[in-house]
């Protein structure tokens, strides 16, 4: 049966004629890739190239009563560099994240650790478990430290009711150290997945290796596992640091004046001062400012890593 | 073969990636009803000229033709050809039937006889009543039968196989050679097979082209291949191989003349013996043409050795047998037959072998 | 395995472990039991369970339109996202381009860049382009946002597609357009859900960039903010807060699921 149904080839139809173009993407793999590539970079360039280069052209033009002066000129850049408000802000801002960025690493290292090495089933519920805050309303969650942190709040509120304290503590709102707490809560998740791939990475017999050749918990953990987990480390400060720099709504609901940031400051340029040209700078420095620490993070630790191997 | 019986034609191909050149000028033909392997080790050029015949990479230059038509514009779902994935490439989304019924929907059959054509099909890989099964329960060996049924069902001119037997492990892989060569005389279909694996290509095909470096090295039969391999290359990857050094002497000679080291001035099959006097050249014997005895046989080609050492392989034992004027030991293979009386390493020994046997190759 | 010297039990980390996640969930918590409490003010000890302040939200108007204005960005949002998302993982994971890693750069950098940057940016191109703000603008502010995490969560799947699948189609005789719905499509169906719930997740609860881009008709995290002002509106946003929280982790959890079925490795 089977023989005498395939003992006939493929019936032979006319023979194939492709269209030039089609011809053109069979044979040239590049271009049919950047053709599925155009219209997320068409949406990118609109929403992300076009406006950032209006907003660096803005920023050399001032402000003229309810419009713009579109002469160009340094003038904002030059009172961003010379009256101190602005270099204060950027300081404190670098400060704030700073502080949270290295809370948050150090928070999340162990817990990143113990998922990697020390859990063995249901792996994947845990790493849901830890990232999953992250995906809910960041709004939400600043607005759940006002609940904890604030004057009549859950923590004031609650030790009073137990007689701990007799008055509010008032640090604990409006405070840098609310806007720190809150932050390093908020981004636990982005420092958590980095961390946890690197040390995820680290092949088990290398520690044995260690192990075998002399070296206790410690000085194991101090020589294999944090130097291979340093990208991740690396990763997950950049990942933290460079958003939290920017961030408006945390300092904006808990910050007070003692805690508000550059965020801020930016927004107000754009909001109740309605001077648009120097929002733009102060974007611009931002950015530029952030490159920078970056660059100069990146330089340090490549430095410090080649010292060690 | 000529020309115009060549039922595939693959005329002076070329391909390069960016500067690397994967396929340098191959030209060959292959018949219909042809079980034709590919054999190289990997990164020979092998599976980039089978993905050239399905049409998954273009070629560089050159043209190839499957039944007289040209191919460089037809894309991979208009060509008469099917594929046999390395991976098998079973849809996991899909159960068996719908497998191998993926590429009868343009062919617009009403269901009945589409069933009936795919439980023909499980009928001929001896999977009858497999078709509800998921994709993701099958064994190795049955997800390559699959895929061999998925290919045939649209009764392709062609049948690629990329390499189907290498996920298996040994013993299937000898019982799905039985198999694959006699589902291959059953259905007729032009087979174009893949592998680096020497002994598979030899059982199972009728020609073989061996490729290395982007160049087809020779193609020729089974047995042609292994008796008269035509560079040192070629003989060196089929079977093991004798490589010794000499000099074309014919010294008046009727039966021709060579003079190799450690062996002294041979005669040689007349009709390879084509260079002139004192044209270095190397002869080749292969370690099974040899006869080892201990005691001086009668035998007119015969030199001595001392035997080197043995390595005990069951049906078979190889020695290696060191002889004057030569460096290396001479490789021999003699079949176990009875207590072997042929010593311990320092024994003296003789070879002795056939003029026939030798083959003649260029010099390095 | 769990004998073994280097994995064996550590007491201490995994006490830190369920230490950890206690303090990454209850601030949240704290939202939803207040959202209960019958009292003005959100503080301690509690009054009484009620569900006044959820009552209270079903009536009013304004609370409605900011849902729904938040469905119509979101839905729209997730769907272009996953869509360009598809295209975008299938070009980088198929085809060698050069500058391909710029590319994927330039695609994930809303993820690291803060939000309030891009949020100015879009601003000033939609005021010197006289586009007045809306939800259309909104829209464009969310899909810069949601598309690294379309790319990023379509990805994998795409990465862990053997190629020869796709081969397999073509070589059994079907075009392009047929092998991707009877094959590429049903192998990343996953990825493309997991896909659409986050990205509509990320932006029903976006803020920062409508904040800068709402015209009139405010998202829920804007009404939010609005209503923040107002310290007797509290209990009412606690229990909107409460619904959208809910929501959101319900979401996140399926999409989460969804996306890792058929994934070989878990991460």
């Amino acid at each position: 049966m089977a023989e005498t149904s395939l003992s006939q080839a493929k019936a032979d139809p006319t023979p194939y004629k492709g269209s030039r173009l089609g011809g053109l993407l069979h044979r040239n793999e590049t271009l049919r890739g950047y053709l599925l590539m155009s219209p997320t970079m068409v949406i990118m360039t609109v929403g992300i190239l076009v406006p950032f280069i209006i907003l660096l052209v803005m920023s050399f033009w001032t402000r003229e009563g309810f419009g713009f002066d579109t002469t160009l000129t340094t003038t904002n850049y030059q009172r961003v560099w010379t009256e101190p408000i602005f270099g204060a802000l950027l300081s404190r801002s670098f400060w704030i994240s700073g502080v949270a960025t290295v809370a948050t690493v150090l928070l999340c290292y162990p817990m990143a650790y113990y998922v990697a090495f020390h859990v063995h089933r249901n792996k994947m519920m845990w790493i849901i478990l830890m990232t999953l805050p992250f995906w809910t309303s960041y709004l939400l969650r600043v607005f759940a430290w006002k609940v904890i942190l604030g004057y009549e709040g859950v923590i004031n509120s609650g030790l009073m009711s137990l007689g701990l304290i007799e008055a509010p503590l008032e640090f604990l709102l409006y405070s840098q150290t609310a806007v720190i707490i809150t932050l390093a809560h908020a981004w636990a998740a982005f420092a958590i997945l980095p961390l946890y791939v690197s040390l995820e990475k680290i092949d088990k017999s290398l520690l044995e290796a260690a192990t075998d050749l002399g070296d206790g918990p410690v000085t194991r953990f101090l020589r294999i596992t944090l130097p291979l987990s340093m990208p991740g480390v690396i990763a997950a400060s950049f990942l933290i640091f460079i958003p939290t720099t920017g961030d408006y709504i945390t300092p904006a609901l808990l910050g007070g004046p003692d805690g508000a940031m550059i965020g801020n400051f930016i927004q107000l340029q754009f909001g109740a001062v309605n001077n648009w040209p120097m929002g733009a700078t102060l974007s611009i420095v931002l950015m530029l400012w952030i490159s920078a620490i970056a660059l100069v993070f990146l330089f340090v630790t490549r430095k410090a890593q080649e010292k060690i191997a | 073969m000529t020309n115009a019986d060549a039922f595939i034609s693959i005329q002076n191909v070329n391909k390069f990636f960016g500067s690397f050149q994967a396929i340098e000028d191959v030209s060959m033909d292959i018949a219909k009803g042809e079980f034709f392997s590919l054999l190289g080790a990997s990164g020979c050029g092998k599976t980039t000229l089978l993905r050239m015949l399905a049409g998954f990479e273009s070629t560089s230059n050159g043209e190839i033709f499957i039944d007289g038509q040209a191919m460089s514009d037809v894309p991979p779902h208009h060509r008469p050809v099917n594929m046999v994935f390395q991976s098998y490439a079973i849809f996991p989304h899909l159960n068996v039937r719908d497998n191998i019924a993926y590429g009868l929907r343009r062919q617009k059959l009403p269901k009945a006889k589409r069933d009936e054509m795919v439980e023909e099909m499980l009928e001929l890989i001896k999977l009858p009543g497999f078709g509800s099964r998921k994709a993701t329960e099958l064994s190795g060996g049955q997800r390559q039968r699959i895929a061999l049924a998925r290919a045939l069902i649209l009764k392709p001119k062609v049948l690629l196989l990329d390499e189907p037997l290498g996920a298996l492990d040994k013993q299937l892989r000898d019982q799905m050679q039985l198999e694959l060569r006699a589902l291959q005389r059953q259905v007729g279909i032009t087979f174009v097979f893949v592998t680096h694996d020497q002994e598979e290509a030899l059982t199972l095909s009728d020609r073989i082209a061996v490729m290395s470096g982007g160049k087809v090295l020779q193609v020729d039969t089974p047995e042609g291949l292994y008796e008269t391999p035509r560079t040192r290359d070629v003989a060196s990857f089929i079977g093991n191989m004798n490589f010794f050094n000499g000099t074309v002497r014919r010294n008046g000679s009727a039966t021709g003349a060579v003079e190799v080291e450690g062996l002294g001035a041979i005669p040689v099959p007349v009709e390879q013996l084509t260079k002139p006097d004192e044209t270095p050249v190397q002869i080749a014997l292969r370690p099974e043409k040899f006869t080892l005895s201990a005691e001086k046989p009668a035998a007119d080609l015969t030199v001595a050795g001392k035997m080197d050492n043995t390595a005990y392989l069951g049906e078979r034992s190889h020695h290696y047998v060191a002889i004057q004027g030569r460096e290396e030991p001479v490789a021999v293979s003699m079949p176990n037959l009875g207590a072997s009386d042929l010593g311990q390493a320092g024994a003296d020994v003789w070879l002795s072998w056939s003029p026939d046997s030798i083959v003649i190759l260029d010099a390095d | 395995m769990s004998g073994t010297y280097i994995k064996r039990p550590n007491r201490p980390l995994q006490i830190y472990a369920v230490i950890f996640l206690i303090v990454l969930y209850t601030p949240v918590l704290f939202i939803p039991m207040f959202s209960f409490n019958d009292s003005l003010y959100v503080r301690f000890p509690l009054q009484g369970f009620t569900l006044q302040w959820y009552g209270e939200l079903w009536t009013r108007e304004p609370v409605w339109n900011a849902l729904w204005n938040s469905i119509k960005v979101g839905v729209v949002v997730s769907l272009i996202s996953t869509l360009l998302g598809v295209v975008a993982a299938r070009a980088i994971t198929r085809y060698r381009m050069p500058g391909k890693s710029a590319l994927v750069t330039f695609i994930m950098m809303p993820l690291v860049i803060p939000g309030i940057i891009f949020g100015v940016a879009l601003l000033v191109l939609m005021s010197r382009m006289g586009v007045p703000l809306s939800l259309y603008t909104v829209t464009v502010g969310h899909l810069i946002v949601c598309l690294p995490f379309a790319v990023a969560t379509l990805l994998p799947r795409f990465e862990g597609f053997d190629p020869s699948m796709e081969e397999a189609s073509a070589d059994l005789g079907e075009n392009g357009w047929w092998t991707f719905w009877r094959v590429t499509f049903p192998m990343v169906f996953p990825g493309v859900i997991a896909s659409m719930l986050l990205t509509f997740t990320i932006s029903f609860d976006e803020f920062i960039m409508a904040f800068f881009l709402t015209g009139t008709d405010p998202t829920l995290p804007m009404y939010i903010w609005g209503q923040l002002r107002f310290p007797q509106e509290f209990p009412s946003v606690l229990a909107l807060s409460s619904l959208i929280l809910f929501v959101s982790f319900a979401l996140v959890f399926v999409a989460q699921r969804i996306g890792r079925v058929g994934l070989e490795d878990e991460l």
